[in-house]
């Protein structure tokens, strides 16, 4: 079996979530009830036996960090590889490394002691569950030098603008790597690339004062390149921003969307919590809900996705919301389309409502 | 040489027979209690929030479930470099060996694991209780008053003291006489099966003990009695708390049902002392909008699409649409079909119950009904009602 590892690249990844990400990465989001946005991107590089995984954190990590510990939810603490949260710390006087290219520069020990011959690089927008063996096989038999994952997807959203999209010849080669605006074949930023090229190509950047890998090492080499086209067949979710986020969080509420991203075969796993199992009151009246450990329901919630810890007092009315973790909605609130990051409270008898295409965001600790 | 002031001994090799099928398969410390725990998670965490950082659990009965749940430790922070959990089950000697013959026997026959550690004191625990305690206060009790053993004791109502072992004590506190399941109590303070000794003197009974042929080897019929007759200082630790043995079935039910009313005796969301378990990392449960869902404890990983009611729900259940549970437990991984009915009873862990199936009795007074052994398939045609 070939050993893979992986990188999980936030270097370049914006902050776009409005007051969800003012105090942390993206990477770091809660979604789900229970998960962090990285959570599946480390669960998917676990069930695919990757057991060195490197994190390439920029800014704003705490959150992301304390979330992570050494790996423990993931089996990721181990004697050899395991987790390495890799922030930017580096003095290297000599150094010429810009952008992403710090990272892979500064980390090259990563890279060059692992015993994997592949490398998976992938960021943390891209939710889906997919099994890296698959694409390192596709990888093998085309005999290309990067394997890119993309999603054809159905219908074009806002969200899919900003992500890069492919051109793909009938062989499964990739032709162009542009933003065409009407193109479906999304880039879901993953590639799959053997260690030693991948070591080689950061090398010629830095040498060639590029400042981004994908960019300028892989995009920018085509067509002199090979570069494979895999494509990921099952549910798939780029979220990078707060209408993003919302729609795809309550496509979670349909039973079969929700069995293709959690399945028996690829759990995703997260940080424990020890909560108590939830307390439905004789008062509560939950409908079509997905609901984390340890929240008390003592009021009405349809259409929504509470986490653990959400206390709903009696009387309080939830509709198409996304409350986060430890908030308090106190008797006779009233919340529609919106999203409460952790430990808000909302005071008994107040109304917030957003706009089902716009949700009303409030941002950590607020008391309304 | 580094040493523990006090370590625990969990007796967790009992098979339970009351609590009948339910402990086929694993012995009573795994049964499944409050919709996520087992009955170890207890007086582990208990461990744990009370700073004794060193467990040694003796096992006996069906121990792979549990050793296999307790692994190293690790939910309850007890993956220690010194200390930490160490499962100790019977083993051969040179001279021969067997199975633990009695409680007393189990520690006796682990005195090289307590040495190692040199404690000053021993903690002796049970798995089969629901209760959360520090056992720090009764340590500090016990070497405040300069104890030879203390036991811990609950007031329980006078009209079941003769179901329990009593202490009778003096004003101090002092126990005078043990009396097992009294026809006359003189006391109502019961015993929770809770011990602390000094090891040096508990060593030295246990040896005594151990030579005597007609000894049954247990702490309540033999070494408690046998450190009363010496005159040793045995004290009562009064403990005021929730505390429930969940022996039987319907004692397990019950403590289920104590979780759901309106002022619960156990406060499972205490921050401050936090029940640790081994988690089964399922996603967040679904509520669906045909369920109704009243009075309810329910888990991650369930999906409900029929009626709870007042009911607690392990996690990765599947109720679907059109069925009734009500005054249940349902363990995990359980899959309950359309219009299904329960009522009163526990369902263990994996059955599939199919379509149209009724289960237990409605009526206030009447048993509990279990179903059934693990992984058991109940046919739609096949409806029980066990009186």
């Amino acid at each position: 079996m070939d050993l893979i590892a992986g990188i999980i690249n936030l270097d370049h990844e914006q902050d776009l979530l409005e007051e969800l990400t003012y105090f942390r990465c993206g990477a770091a989001v809660p979604f789900a009830g229970r998960y962090r946005m990285i959570d599946f991107t480390i669960s998917n590089m676990t069930n695919s036996r990757i057991e060195s995984v490197a994190v390439f954190a920029r800014r704003k990590y705490r959150s992301l960090m304390d979330h992570m510990e050494q790996g423990k939810s993931w089996d990721l603490d181990r004697q050899r590889g395991g987790l390495f949260i890799l922030p930017p710390d580096w003095n290297d006087p000599t150094d010429l490394s810009r952008g992403d290219l710090q990272h892979f520069h500064n980390n090259i020990d990563f890279i060059r002691r692992t015993l994997a011959d592949y490398i998976v690089v992938s960021g943390s927008q891209n939710i889906c569950s997919i099994d890296y063996r698959d694409v390192l096989e596709s990888h093998k038999e085309s005999g290309a030098d990067v394997t890119v994952v993309y999603k054809k997807v159905e219908e074009l959203q806002p969200e899919h603008n900003l992500a890069h999209k492919l051109t793909i010849d009938d062989s499964g080669q990739v032709m162009a790597i542009h933003n065409d605006q009407q193109s479906k074949n999304v880039y879901m930023d993953m590639y799959i690339i053997e260690r030693d090229y991948l070591n080689y190509l950061v090398e010629n950047c830095i040498a060639h004062g590029c400042s981004h890998l994908f960019l300028d090492g892989i995009k920018g080499r085509l067509p002199d390149i090979h570069i494979n086209a895999y494509e990921h067949e099952g549910s798939h979710a780029l979220i990078n921003s707060v209408e993003s986020y919302y729609r795809n969080s309550r496509k979670l509420l349909n039973e079969s969307e929700h069995d293709e991203l959690f399945n028996e075969e690829s759990p995703v796993f997260t940080k424990v919590k020890n909560e108590a199992p939830s307390h439905y009151a004789f008062s509560s009246n939950i409908n079509n809900t997905l609901v984390a450990n340890g929240c008390t329901l003592e009021g009405h919630v349809e259409d929504s996705i509470l986490f653990r810890g959400v206390k709903v007092g009696k009387g309080a009315v939830i509709k198409n919301s996304i409350i986060m973790q430890r908030c308090e909605i106190e008797e006779n609130a009233v919340l529609e389309n919106v999203i409460l990051d952790k430990d808000c409270s909302i005071s008994s008898g107040r109304t917030l409502i957003g706009a089902p295409e716009k949700p009303f965001v409030v941002a950590k600790r607020k008391t309304m | 040489m580094k040493n523990k002031e006090c370590v625990a001994m969990l007796l967790a090799g009992g098979q339970g027979t009351r609590l009948k099928s339910l402990t086929k398969k694993i012995a009573k410390p795994a049964v499944y209690f409050g919709g996520k725990y087992r009955i170890i998670d207890f007086p582990l965490s208990n461990c744990t929030n009370s700073g004794i950082d060193t467990v040694g659990v003796l096992t006996q009965y069906e121990p792979l479930i549990l050793n296999n749940y307790i692994g190293i430790g690790s939910s309850w922070d007890l993956d220690r470099s010194f200390g930490g959990v160490s499962v100790l089950p019977p083993y051969m000697q040179a001279d021969g060996g067997g199975w633990y013959s009695g409680t007393a026997n189990a520690i006796y026959r682990n005195m090289e694991f307590l040495d190692q550690y040199n404690p000053e004191h021993v903690l002796i625990l049970s798995g089969d209780h629901i209760y959360k305690m520090d056992y720090n206060h009764m340590l500090e009790y016990h070497i405040a008053a300069e104890a030879d053993a203390t036991i811990s004791v609950l007031e329980v109502p006078w009209s079941e003291a003769s179901r329990f072992g009593i202490m009778n004590t003096n004003d101090e506190g002092r126990i005078t006489e043990f009396d097992e399941k009294p026809e006359f109590p003189l006391s109502n303070l019961a015993s929770m099966g809770v011990y602390i000794f000094k090891w040096d003197v508990l060593k030295r009974y246990l040896m005594e003990d151990e030579e005597k042929e007609d000894s049954s080897h247990d702490f309540g019929k033999d070494i408690i009695p046998a450190l009363l007759n010496d005159n040793k200082k045995l004290n009562a630790y009064t403990f005021d708390g929730y505390w429930k043995d969940v022996g039987t079935v319907d004692s397990l039910w019950e403590a289920n049902m104590d979780l759901l009313k309106e002022e619960p005796g156990l406060n499972l969301s205490d921050n401050k002392w936090r029940i640790y378990s081994k988690n089964p990392n399922q996603p967040a449960q679904y509520i669906a909008s045909s369920a109704t869902v009243r009075n309810a404890l329910i888990n991650e990983g369930c999906r409900i699409y029929g009626t709870v009611d007042t009911s607690v729900i392990f996690y990765g259940v599947q109720v679907a649409q059109g069925s009734v549970i009500k005054d249940s437990v349902i363990m995990p991984n359980v899959k309950i079909g359309k219009n299904v009915k329960i009522h009163r009873a526990i369902i263990s862990e994996g059955s599939v119950i199919e379509d149209n199936s009724v289960v237990g009795d409605s009526s206030p007074d009447s048993q509990i009904t279990l179903v059934a052994e693990e992984g058991s398939v109940m046919a739609s045609s096949y409806a029980t009602i066990i009186k």
